[in-house]
Formats: C-alpha cells, sequence, structure tokens
C-alpha cells in the first residue's frame, strides 16, 4: 500500500481543518479551560456529526460512512493541533469500535444511529491501575438467579462525566472470560467521581456496586471479549498517536514562528546556530512520526501487523511528543512558562496522552516482546 | 478508472516477471550482504571480477539493461518507470540480490549528467556507465575546503581550446581504481567564492594526475589525495555553463546524501534484533541484559521508521513532490542509524568485537567497520552541515 493519502482522504483532512479554523481555533482551548470544562458544546459536535465524522467507521449496513481509520486518524490530526475538546476518541474511535467488533446485533442497531448523529455519547472503563495494564482486570460479573451483578472501579476513564453509556470491561466470575459490558449512566449502583488532570481535561472514576447488566447489554460472547478489547486497545493507541502527531507539529510551528520573530542580540534569534540544529532534529523525528502514523492507521483498515505498527506508533510519537513538547518551551524562553503561552498547552496534553493506553517504556518493551529478545 | 486498472495489470504481471526472472537469474551466492566490500564489482578498465558467479550475476543484469534501469534505452538504460524501477528494486531486496555493479556514475554522476550536460556529453558518457566500462570518482572536497566546500581553490585555466587544470582534491573515493574523475574546479577568482566554479569532467590517465591513498582508522584505504599538475583537459568536457558548477554541484550532492543515507539501498543488514539473539543469553525469552534490550528496541523502532520514511517519500515523489532538501534529513539519520547500529554491535559482540587482526574475525571486520562509521557523520557534509541545510532551507530559518 502506498504510503500517502488517497484523494478522498486528501479531502477529508482539508475539509476537517476549515471547519476546526473557523469552529474550533486553539484559542477556543483557553476559553473551555477557563470556564473549567462545564461541559462540551454539543452544539459544535452536533455539526461534527454532521459533517459525517462520528459515522465514518460505521459500516454501511448500518448507515454509516464506512470511510477507513485513516480518515477518521485525520480528522483526530487536526483536532491534535487545536486541542479539539469532544468525544471522537472515546465515542468514535473507541466505543464505536468496539460495538463494530462486536456480534451484538440488538446493540449495534441501538447505538449506532444515536452516536452518528450526536446524540449518543459512549465511553470505554478499563484501566483499573495507575498505570496501563490491558490484563489488571478486577472488576467481575457474575450471575445471581438468572441476573448479571456488576462489581469493582475503573480508573482514568476519559469522558465519564459526559457519556450515557459505559463500556465496562469485567471478569466473569464462573469462567474467568473478560466480558465487554454496557452500563447505562444512571443505572443504580453506579457513581461516578470526575477529577481533572495536568492537560485541563475530565478523566473519571467509576464505581459499580451491584450494577444489574442487561442480558442483551453484552459486547462479548463467551470467548471473544480478550480479543475484542485487545484489538480495540491498538486502535485506541494508533488513534492517540494521530492527536499526538497533531500537537507535535503545532508546537513545532509556533515554535519555528517564534524563532523567526524574536530578537536578542540584535538578532533574530532563530539565526542562532544551537537553536537552528536543535529545530532541524525535531524535524528529523517529525518526519518519522508522519510515517508511522500513516502506515498504523492503514494497518488498522488492512488488519496487518496491528500490534507492531500500534507500539512503534505509541512509543515513537510518545517519545517525539516530550522532545517536542520540552523543546517548544526552552526556545520560547522566559514567555513559555507563562500561562500566557499556548505552547504550555501541549507539553500539559503530551504527558497525559503519553499515559492512555500505555507510555513509551510500556511500548518498547512490548516491541521487543513481539520481536522475541 | 479504466486506465488505472490497466496499469495496475501492466505492473502487477511486471512484478511477476521480475520475480522469476531474479529467481532464475540470480546466483544463490549473490544474495545476500556482501561479506567484504571486494565482493562488489566496480567495473571501469580494470574492473575484475571476484567470482565466477559475480560474472554471471553482472552480465545477466547487463543484458536486461539493468545496470541503470531508470536510464532511458538511449543513454544504455533498461527505460523502466518509476514505478517499475521501484518494483525491480522492493523484488531485489525480497530476494537478497546483491547490486550488480557499484559506481559513482550511476549514483550521482548519472543524475547530474541528465539534468545538465548536453545531447552530446549524454550519449557519449552514459552508455560507458550503464556498461560498466568507466568507473567514476568525485573531485569535490580540497585541503582547505570541506565542510565549506565552495572555498575551492583547484584551477582551472582557460587555453583556447583546453583547460589547464592546477591543484590537489582530497577525499577522492577510489581515485587510485578510477577511470575518470568528475571534478569542480575555479575557472573565475575575481567573483564572490559560488561563482566562479564550473563542473569538468577529467580523464584519470592525463598526463599530470597523480594519486596518493589516504590511511584512515580503519586500517583500509578508500579515499586518496589526487594531485593536478597542469592537466590538459579539453574544453568540451565541461558539462553545463563556465562558472555556474556550483548549482550542478548541489544537485549532485543531494544524490549523494541519498546514497549514504541508504536510501533506495536493495542490500539487507543483518538485524541488531537477530544478533542480540544469536550471541547474547535470555532468560524466558527476554534478554539477561535489560539495559542493551531497551537500546535495541529504541533502535529497531527508530530503523523501521526510517525505513517506512524512505517509502512515504518514494511515493510522495511519484506525486511529483520535490524532495529537494529532504535529501539532508535522509543523509543526517540514515548515517546515525548506521553509527548507532555498529556501536550497539560491539555492546553485544563484547571482547571478539573488538579483534583487529584475527581471521575468526575476518581481520577485524567488526571493529574496523565501527570505526569507518566514523567517518558517516563527516563524509558527503558532515551532520552540522545537513543540519545547516535543513534549518535554512526545509525551515525557512533566518541567517540573521
Amino acid at each position: 500500500m502506498s504510503l500517502v493519502l488517497n484523494e478522498e482522504q486528501k479531502m477529508l483532512k482539508t475539509s476537517a481543518k476549515e471547519f476546526l479554523d473557523n469552529k474550533f481555533p486553539l484559542s477556543n482551548f483557553r476559553k473551555y479551560r477557563d470556564n473549567d470544562f462545564k461541559s462540551v458544546d454539543f452544539d459544535l459536535w452536533t455539526e461534527m456529526a454532521e459533517m459525517g465524522w462520528t459515522a465514518l467507521i460505521i459500516p454501511e449496513k448500518y448507515n454509516g460512512l464506512n470511510f477507513g481509520y485513516v480518515g477518521l486518524g485525520q480528522v483526530i490530526e487536526e483536532m491534535g493541533k487545536r486541542l479539539t475538546v469532544c468525544p471522537i476518541m472515546s465515542t468514535v474511535l473507541i466505543s464505536t469500535s468496539v460495538i463494530s467488533s462486536s456480534k451484538n446485533e440488538f446493540l449495534k442497531s441501538k447505538l449506532f444511529s444515536g452516536i452518528m448523529n450526536g446524540s449518543v455519547l459512549i465511553c470505554l472503563a478499563h484501566e483499573e491501575g495507575n498505570q496501563h495494564h490491558p490484563e489488571n482486570i478486577q472488576t467481575s460479573l457474575k450471575r445471581e438467579n438468572g441476573n448479571l451483578i456488576l462489581n469493582g472501579k475503573k480508573n482514568f476513564v476519559i469522558d465519564a462525566n459526559i457519556s450515557d453509556y459505559f463500556i465496562v470491561s469485567a471478569k466473569d466470575v464462573s469462567s474467568s472470560n473478560t466480558i465487554l459490558a454496557l452500563v447505562e449512566k444512571n443505572q443504580k449502583g453506579v457513581s461516578v467521581n470526575s477529577k481533572t488532570l495536568m492537560d485541563s481535561r475530565s478523566y473519571s472514576e467509576i464505581i459499580f456496586k451491584n450494577v444489574e447488566i442487561k442480558n442483551d447489554y453484552l459486547l462479548s460472547n463467551t470467548d471473544d471479549g480478550k480479543n475484542i478489547l485487545e484489538k480495540v486497545f491498538e486502535i485506541a493507541r494508533i488513534g492517540y498517536a494521530a492527536e499526538m502527531l497533531g500537537g507535535i507539529q503545532q508546537a513545532f510551528d509556533m515554535t519555528m514562528s517564534y524563532l523567526k520573530t524574536r530578537e536578542q542580540f540584535g538578532v533574530k534569534i532563530g539565526s542562532f546556530q544551537s537553536l537552528q540544529h536543535r529545530s532541524a532534529l525535531m524535524f528529523a523525528e517529525i518526519e518519522l512520526c508522519k510515517s508511522i502514523v500513516l502506515k498504523a492507521l492503514q494497518s488498522i483498515d488492512a488488519g496487518e501487523e496491528l500490534s507492531k505498527n500500534a507500539s512503534l506508533a505509541k512509543a515513537k510519537l510518545g517519545l517525539t511528543y516530550k522532545l517536542i513538547s520540552n523543546e517548544a518551551i526552552q526556545m520560547h524562553g522566559g514567555i513559555g512558562v507563562t500561562d500566557d503561552s499556548d505552547v504550555g498547552f501541549f507539553l500539559k496534553r503530551s504527558r497525559v496522552i503519553e499515559k492512555a493506553f500505555g507510555d513509551s517504556n510500556f511500548h518498547l518493551d512490548r516491541l521487543s516482546k513481539i520481536g522475541g529478545y | 478508472m479504466f486506465m488505472e486498472t490497466k496499469i495496475n495489470t501492466d505492473l502487477t504481471s511486471f512484478r511477476i516477471e521480475t520475480r522469476n526472472w531474479l529467481e532464475k537469474n540470480c546466483p544463490e551466492s549473490m544474495r545476500g550482504p556482501a561479506k567484504d566490500p571486494s565482493q562488489l564489482f566496480w567495473g571501469g578498465r580494470n574492473g575484475k571480477f571476484s567470482s565466477k558467479d559475480q560474472e554471471i550475476w553482472f552480465k545477466n543484469m547487463l543484458k536486461k539493461k539493468w545496470i541503470a534501469p531508470n536510464w532511458e534505452v538511449k543513454y544504455g538504460g533498461g527505460g523502466l518507470s518509476i514505478e517499475q524501477n521501484n518494483i525491480l528494486n522492493q523484488e531485489m531486496a525480497r530476494l537478497g540480490c546483491r547490486k550488480p555493479h557499484y559506481n559513482f556514475g550511476i549514483s550521482m554522476l548519472g543524475p547530474a549528467l541528465l539534468k545538465f550536460a548536453s545531447e552530446e556529453q549524454k550519449l557519449r558518457y552514459l552508455p560507458e556507465i550503464a556498461q560498466a566500462k568507466i568507473r567514476w570518482c568525485q573531485g569535490y572536497s580540497e585541503p582547505n575546503a570541506g565542510s565549506d566546500l565552495a572555498n575551492l581553490q583547484t584551477k582551472a585555466i582557460d587555453c583556447g581550446d583546453h583547460f589547464l587544470v592546477t591543484g590537489s582534491k582530497v577525499w577522492t573515493s577510489y581515485a587510485d581504481k578510477s577511470d575518470w574523475i568528475f571534478c569542480l574546479v575555479r575557472t573565475d577568482s575575481s567573483q564572490s567564492k559560488h561563482i566562479g566554479i564550473s563542473f569538468l569532467l577529467i580523464d584519470m590517465e592525463s598526463i599530470g594526475i597523480s594519486t596518493r591513498p589516504i590511511k584512515l582508522i580503519s586500517g583500509k584505504s578508500p579515499f586518496c589525495e589526487t594531485f593536478f599538475d597542469k592537466v590538459k583537459v579539453p574544453k568540451e568536457n565541461l558539462v553545463g555553463k563556465l562558472n555556474e558548477g556550483w548549482t550542478i554541484a548541489k544537485y549532485l550532492l543531494t544524490h549523494e546524501r541519498k546514497m549514504i543515507g541508504g536510501v533506495g539501498e536493495t542490500d539487507k543488514k543483518e538485524s541488531i534484533k537477530d544478533e542480540a539473539l544469536n550471541k547474547l543469553t535470555l532468560t524466558n525469552g527476554v534478554l539477561d541484559d535489560k539495559i542493551l534490550r531497551s537500546k535495541i528496541s529504541e533502535f529497531e523502532m527508530n530503523e523501521h521508521i526510517f525505513n517506512l520514511t524512505i517509502q512515504r517519500s518514494m511515493d510522495e515523489e511519484k506525486e511529483g513532490k520535490n524532495p529537494g532538501a529532504v535529501s539532508s534529513f535522509f543523509k543526517y539519520y540514515g548515517t546515525e542509524l548506521n553509527i548507532q547500529r555498529e556501536e550497539l554491535r560491539l555492546s553485544i559482540n563484547g571482547f571478539s568485537g573488538l579483534e583487529w587482526n584475527s581471521k575468526v574475525s575476518e581481520n577485524g571486520k567488526l571493529a574496523r567497520y565501527f570505526c569507518r562509521t566514523k567517518g558517516n557523520s563527516i563524509e558527503g557534509g558532515t551532520h552540522e552541515v545537513q543540519l545547516n541545510i535543513i534549518a535554512k532551507r526545509v525551515l525557512g530559518l533566518p541567517s540573521k
């Protein structure tokens, strides 16, 4: 497969760029933050849905666009540049992928139309510890008198504060199988405790206490829960890498502009060789980032070497986002550490997003394992 | 749509034909990396084959005109399109076929002649290169013109129907084994240093040329000093316009950078991972040396993604995007990875990797190659020069 976007994907990227420049420029992020992110802008989300973004990876059979992950990745990358606050990751990238992989036709027809028109928001509740752990699932599902009962505690749940449903990973007490269950936010026994992390966004702890799961609300059969979850983790890693690519480019571009305008010693600071060489090194790393993000997105659509590409993308982008966000601040000098400057936003986002679905150390270790050493 | 489908079908059949042909015509011993540079065939007036298989492989490829597969047929090339040429490279890489012939005439001079030479010059020089009859070397650097290449002082004085060339060049790769040299000379000293440079082709058998090998820290001598003492060069050997050679020089350098950076290379290197697995101890499938393990992991990640980036750049080129100054990025990153690779190999191989003379170490192959890589970040423009070019030409950072 050619490592370039096709014409349709290019068009989607351009239209995402234009739409977001208009509706959610970077300056909007500051407004949202200063307003404590009381809520996402649902009117904006509806407009994004009208653009078709919520339908990009939903199969045609359910009236979706079946446009593919490469396309969705372009939208996410553009959002990464502007730090757009919306449920694209939780609802569109991750939850839609779970539901698509599931064999539960009832939930597909129940949820897809709402996801597409923007009225239904869903998030994945998986993490339980302080670091990403694919297999650490203490949350339990047991059968009592024909009822399914969920108990447990989830951490670091992205967008739980605005979601209508949670997709919860749990262990079936009798079989030890991994189960994916859909829970409504207002169900009895569900309590959500939201907190804000460094990137100013909301993450939640959710406690499930004897929550009754409807029989047709299971997204996995007896034995496919683990596989669905693993595949969705890979997709999430690659999706977040696409967001990181956006943030990296934006922070870098802002820094290059600054080097071309800021003067000290009577010259533009961008004329200093020490800054030029570090800038060139960053350029080189960004070139690599572009290649692996596109390759990884293509590998979701093609279903090839998904794990390796996901870890390559998440590890490389995590390391590079760190490098670029650090250098962006250093090269901005004093202004870089003030809240007035936007570059700090990228530093804060980079560290939070690196933790999502495994940081660079996690994925470098995983690459060794995949390589058999 | 129909056209596109037809082209795709044609390319698919080209791939199948190429694959079959290579499988039949590339001898087993010509697959996999060469053990030593002496196993590569450089051609030229004194070119010798190091084995029968090498001769067979070269002659088979020559018959196909695949020594310069993407040059036009009238210039001795195979006339392949970019797509077909990529397929040939991919299929050669798949089988591990070694390049049948190495020549700076193909990787560097050829592209420059195709772009800047007169039709007469193209017809004279290119077929000789495509048939490996003439081996070329590059006369660029001088004792006082290294990173500051445009400071070169080798003079060519206009004597009517010929130039008289006097001066010295340094770092001329294999000058002692080459037949012709493409040279940057100063034809006007009255202007600023970038103006007044001309691009000359000179027969190494001319009277007044002498060479002296330079011994490197690896103990080997791939480079020479080359001296010109009133060497008579016919006027028709001037490529492009008088005093405008710098443009050609820069264009040629982008090809040199790509070559050094490994772009389009088909020879496979043994992976560091495999070398570690062969030579180091593991417990439960995990290398015991955890710190080395994480270094290998990061190296393998960057190497893999760098190769993807080469592929992406070629795909973008097909769409008409000009790689331009990005060749500096490939030169920088490709050589940096090469340097890191040899450093890791020293870590993996322990004391035995440091042997300098023994037979078992193939005359200190590893240690000597490690030393050789130290030149990678210097030759063809230092790391620092490449970073300068990226900063100025790609990022547009100011000079003042």
